[in-house]
């Protein structure tokens, strides 16, 4: 009974980030405007280098390349990488303080938010898209319900782990006065190293070991690979595990640091 | 505010009391030390962040819309550089949202100056000092690296690329800030054309399908920044609606978006209600 009522609780949280976004129709007509110039812009310059370099480019052909990019604006909503300081606002505010009191763990019951979220991001900006980029340049797919369901699924641990980086990001909000240089320096490193500009298979050998020790190709990289049907079958799974991986990693560190941020935290007046 | 204009005149007295605002706010950025070296740091990493994409495009390419790597690094840098100054002074303009929400544009009403003006030196992002100056360092490496002569025809056209590429870009932002009088939470609609015209304008025309390459030469002229200097420059022979001839044109180019820019900002001026309170 008790985990049962959890999961409802979880469930309010998500819905709650869910129409939180919802409201804001204007925004996100806006959004998906914008995100379709960026594909355009975006999907020209990798099909102009697989054009330069013959007709494929590290197992990409023009129409793979064009698809990577669109696949990439599809999940630009869903998945954070510029980076949220909602946590850092409540930590500087004291208003985290009520977060802590709660029965639920801090990171849980943000992720539940975030979750909602990126749900909505994606039916309403993720899927225009998605049809904008196929009517624009063609976009290829996963092949069978399987590739699917394992894409989505991704696309889900991948908003987790973009969620995590954030949270730990904000609780160096307990320590830092000023978190915009560690925020700043977190969403440049996540949007090169994650694949969202050029794939993460293009990079120079050193710079592919480089992302591959950090957490950022499962953000994009590895989504899309599922997604568009790049990657399949045992290639795939071994993907998912990494991202778990991930996951489990910086919930580890997120609970950590939440823990010692609380033992830090000092609020001031009352 | 009165005394100035009693003493010199309402003309020089705008412009001293417009000096007197832009000089606060360099002086309210540099009294926080750490916060402003952690900005410049970050801007320099963003300017780095972009190099390595070029990098990695051409780690896999030797061509990218017809230039080599050392034309594309020249692309990059006037690109870059021309962004970078326009942003540092104008790049606030988009946040006017912002302040319509807040009120503050209710206070840039009341006062006696020009509405523009007032957003104009509202701020100055002295941040952006960092990636000019990778876009500096990239600009020399890129002209030795291509070996260009120092003739009047090339160093006109840089000198020509470099301020009028500046103002075109300036004129791209209070353009779009006239829009966000509309557009209040749309703002992100905004970034289409201001950062997504300095994206195209970091690339090579010739990447583009002959619709999109109109679109950024003609109607919002980001090409005329970085890439169609770069052409004369190195006496390249550019494409289809990206003909090296058409670089001269830049002042007519940024005319154009200064001309718009004025007309979205007088139609949102009097569009403007007021955000009540």
């Amino acid at each position: 009974m008790f985990v049962r009522g959890d999961l409802r609780t979880y469930g309010l949280l998500a819905r709650a980030g869910f129409r939180r976004q919802a409201t804001y129709r204007l925004a996100l007509a806006a959004g998906i405007v914008t995100n379709s110039v960026f594909g355009v812009i975006r999907g020209s310059i990798l099909v102009g280098a697989v054009a330069g370099a013959g007709t494929a480019v590290s197992g990409y052909d023009a129409r793979a390349v064009s698809s990577y990019a669109w696949w990439g604006q599809v999940l630009l909503g869903s998945v954070a990488m510029w980076g949220w300081s909602e946590i850092a606002d409540r930590v500087r505010t004291g208003d985290i303080a009520a977060d802590l009191l709660r029965p639920l763990p801090v990171p849980a019951v943000y992720l539940a938010a975030d979750l909602g979220r990126a749900t909505l991001a994606l039916l309403v900006r993720g899927v225009p898209m998605l049809a904008i980029g196929a009517a624009f340049s063609g976009v290829t797919f996963a092949a069978g319900p399987l590739e699917w369901a394992l894409g989505i699924l991704s696309i889900a641990l991948a908003v987790t782990v973009g969620f995590l980086g954030n949270y730990l990001v904000n609780c160096t909000a307990f320590w830092l006065v000023e978190i915009r240089g560690v925020m700043l320096a977190y969403s440049i490193a996540a949007t090169l190293l994650a694949g969202l500009y050029v794939p993460v298979h293009w990079f120079p050998g050193w710079l592919q070991a480089v992302a591959a020790a950090t957490p950022f190709p499962s953000l994009v990289q590895t989504p899309i690979d599922l997604l568009s049907g790049h990657a399949a079958g045992p290639a795939a799974w071994r993907l998912l595990a990494i991202q778990c991986g991930w996951i489990l990693l910086l919930a580890v560190a997120a609970h950590l640091a939440t823990a010692a941020g609380r033992r830090r935290l000092e609020v001031q007046g009352g | 505010m009165a005394d100035l204009r009693t003493e010199a005149g309402p003309r020089a007295g705008a412009w001293a009391a417009y000096r007197s605002i832009l000089r606060s706010r360099v002086r309210a950025q540099a009294g926080y030390r750490v916060s402003f070296a952690t900005d410049i740091a970050a801007t320099v990493l963003t300017g780095l962040a972009e190099l390595t994409e070029v990098y990695v495009i051409f780690h896999n390419t030797p061509r990218l819309g017809g230039l080599n790597f050392d034309a594309a690094l020249l692309v990059f840098a006037l690109a870059n550089l021309t962004f970078a100054a326009a942003d540092l002074f104008l790049g606030h303009c988009d946040r006017l949202p912002t302040y319509v929400r807040e009120g503050r544009i209710d206070v840039f009403y009341l006062r006696p100056l020009s509405l523009l003006g007032q957003l104009m030196t509202s701020e100055v992002s002295l941040r952006r000092l960092g990636r000019i100056t990778v876009a500096v360092v990239v600009l020399a490496i890129a002209l030795v690296r291509n070996e260009v002569a120092p003739t009047p025809v090339t160093m006109g056209m840089l000198a020509l690329a470099i301020v009028a590429g500046t103002v075109l870009l300036g004129g791209l932002f209070v353009a779009v800030a006239g829009l966000q009088f509309w557009l209040v939470d749309g703002r992100e609609f905004a970034n289409a054309f201001t950062y997504g015209g300095a994206y195209a304008a970091q690339q090579s025309s010739l990447v583009f399908p002959d619709p999109v390459r109109i679109f950024f030469t003609f109607v919002v002229p980001a090409a005329f920044t970085a890439y169609l200097p770069t052409l004369v420059i190195l006496g390249l022979p550019g494409g289809d609606f990206a003909d090296p001839a058409l670089a001269w044109w830049l002042p007519v180019a940024a005319a154009w978006v200064w001309l718009v820019a004025l007309v979205t900002w007088r139609f949102g001026v009097r569009h403007y209600q007021g955000a009540g309170g």
